[in-house]
């Protein structure tokens, strides 16, 4: 022990918690200072009290963003909890090529939601794949403004967010499904279940912890959703900034001359309160299972 | 260690008995099922990859070729690659993979290094203020990023970084998930490796650097791979960060691209596919010890 000084484990700690404190906790404190500032991009700023907070009660954009925030986590919920959990249960078995596939249905993850988004804004163009397919099949007479009509491009964009989240809760799930006992299975299948009685009675109860962890990481991406919706509405927030997320707004007012990082903080705040709300439910409902 | 988990991957060829065929799934496929789930697998492909062979196909079209047709082709009929050289001569794509890439190892380097460090230290030394330590990681996880981005920005302009590529790069070199992913990685090393290591007298440093290092690689190369997709991905933060656009990363130039060729669907493609290739080829490259860390993170855990 005596090689072991007191100062050591803090030579090894010192880097990370020095990052935490100057770039985690310390603006954490300071995004609440900010809120009663009008700082700008540019810098200097003052005292503002709660004006920022009076205005936030007023801001009909961020009405919309609330609003499209809680329709994106209503919709991409159950897609992303259910589908994930088939697609895990699809490439758990070791078949030849598995490797293979459980790789690919990895890449939209592993690919930057700016490239997605441009793919899919081409996709969806009026004169992209969908609408020459549709019109081809003769389903629409005229192409279907996926990226201008506001509902139209919200569901753009959570498409867009279910289909590049499959695989990261798919990899999640995937190393639930090795916990889950095989003997269970395998006691189940010779009493005779069948497959989908199984997944219903085993696989499920088994990945239930999981299953809301991924529910919590689900809501809270969903309300802090950002690239796919800026991309999809070329940076404009869909027709009269209706199609904007709290986080657009944020982004929105952190540059430029009419920029205010004071309500900036404002607005963060807002998220902060929305993002803790699915998790404190998910946490509770999670503690309910686990005493039942 | 692995050989507690790893399963039998592949069947016994011994004949399967036929009476007990509804257990057939277990050990060995049945040539109807193994059919049904490569079609499955094969419809799922098709959904994930087909997006980006469609851009990649746009990418390659010639510019006399009718890229709106109603019958969409997915092979070009005149496949070129000017595209791609009209963009990297309008807009310096190339240096914004080279910021790009310099933001990434950075990052990389920070989190591997810090993060294995600090989460050394909580897991396997004992010192005062430890819990508290632990307790202040695990109280970021809370707090979404986005939160304090503008109090972040803030930080960074008044260490004069605003503008800069460190200034990307700076706040995610040590993340906070991944000191605790490290500090799970260490805790799961048994104590008495580390007592019989005291008795021969090895300080803290060559425990680490002998004992615990060497059985964390799984860990250390899902943070590796994480913190380079993640940085050489991010959007939002270099576009607060950034108002030159010599600076750009890839994913913001990108975005400047797509305002100023909005009316070329074959030049975006062919910046998209310059920016979606070198991860792909890293993640493909890696995907072997990914896939190992992310099992062997899912037992220990």
């Amino acid at each position: 022990m005596r090689s072991n000084r007191w100062f050591t484990p803090w030579v090894l700690v010192i880097p990370a918690l020095t990052w935490l404190l100057v770039f985690n906790l310390w603006p954490s404190i300071n995004t609440v200072i900010l809120s009663f500032t009008n700082a700008r991009p540019i810098g200097g700023g003052h005292f503002v009290g709660l004006k920022n907070f009076e205005t936030l009660l007023h801001d009909e954009q961020l009405r919309w963003a609330l609003l499209n925030s809680v329709i994106y986590m209503v919709v991409c919920l159950p897609f992303l909890t259910v589908l994930p959990l088939l697609l895990a249960v699809l490439v758990e078995k070791k078949l030849p090529g598995i490797t293979f596939f459980r790789t690919a249905f990895y890449t939209p993850v592993v690919a930057s939601a700016v490239v997605v988004a441009l793919i899919w804004q081409w996709i969806l163009d009026d004169r992209g794949l969908v609408n020459g397919l549709a019109e081809k099949l003769g389903v629409i007479s005229g192409p279907l403004p996926f990226l201008s009509d506001q509902w139209l491009l919200l569901l753009s964009a959570i498409s867009l967010t279910v289909w590049k989240g499959l695989g990261y809760y798919m990899i999640i799930y995937l190393a639930a499904l090795g916990n889950v006992g095989r003997e269970l299975h395998e006691a189940a299948a010779v009493d005779g279940a069948s497959p989908l009685r199984r997944f219903i009675h085993v696989t499920i109860p088994g990945v239930r912890g999981t299953m809301i962890l991924i529910s919590i990481l689900i809501s809270v991406s969903a309300l802090r959703v950002f690239s796919e919706l800026f991309i999809l509405s070329g940076g404009k927030g869909g027709p009269g900034g209706r199609d904007n997320s709290v986080v657009m707004l944020i982004q929105q007012y952190s540059q430029g001359f009419e920029g205010n990082l004071g309500y900036a903080s404002a607005l963060s705040i807002v998220l902060f309160f929305v993002t803790v709300v699915p998790m404190l439910v998910l946490a509770r409902l999670n503690r309910r299972g686990a005493e039942a | 260690m692995t050989t507690v988990t790893d399963r039998p991957t592949e069947a016994p060829l011994a004949v399967p008995s036929r009476k007990r065929s509804r257990a057939f799934g277990f050990n060995s496929v049945s040539p109807r099922e193994k059919v049904v789930r490569y079609i499955l697998l094969v419809f799922v492909l098709l959904i994930t990859i087909g997006p980006f062979l469609w851009q990649l196909s746009t990418s390659l079209k010639g510019s006399g070729e009718d890229i709106y047709t109603r019958i969409p082709r997915l092979l070009p009929a005149q496949p070129t690659f000017s595209h791609y050289k009209e963009v990297t001569d309008t807009i310096p794509v190339l240096d914004y993979a080279r910021n790009s890439l310099v933001v990434a190892v950075l990052v990389v380097g920070g989190n591997v290094i810090g993060a294995s460090l600090a989460g050394f230290a909580i897991s396997r030394l004992q010192f005062r203020g430890r819990k508290i330590v632990l307790g202040l990681f695990l109280a970021t996880l809370v707090l979404p990023g986005e939160v304090t981005i503008i109090s972040q920005y803030v930080t960074v302009r008044e260490f004069g970084l605003a503008n800069t590529l460190l200034g990307v790069a700076l706040p995610g070199m040590i993340g906070a998930l991944n000191v605790l992913l490290m500090y799970n990685a260490f805790r799961a090393l048994p104590l008495e490796v580390d007592q019989a290591a005291i008795v021969d007298g090895a300080n803290a440093w060559q425990r680490f650097v002998y004992i615990g290092l060497p059985s964390v690689r799984g860990t250390i190369s899902v943070i590796a791979i994480f913190a380079f997709i993640g940085a050489w991905d991010d959007f939002l933060w270099p576009l607060i960060v950034l108002t030159d656009p010599n600076k750009y990363t890839l994913t913001v130039g990108l975005q400047y691209l797509s305002g100023t060729f909005s009316n070329n669907p074959r030049l975006i493609a062919a910046g998209t596919m310059i920016a979606f290739i070198p991860i792909v080829i890293v993640f493909a490259t890696l995907q072997r010890f990914f896939f190992k860390g992310v099992e062997e993170g899912a037992v220990k855990g």
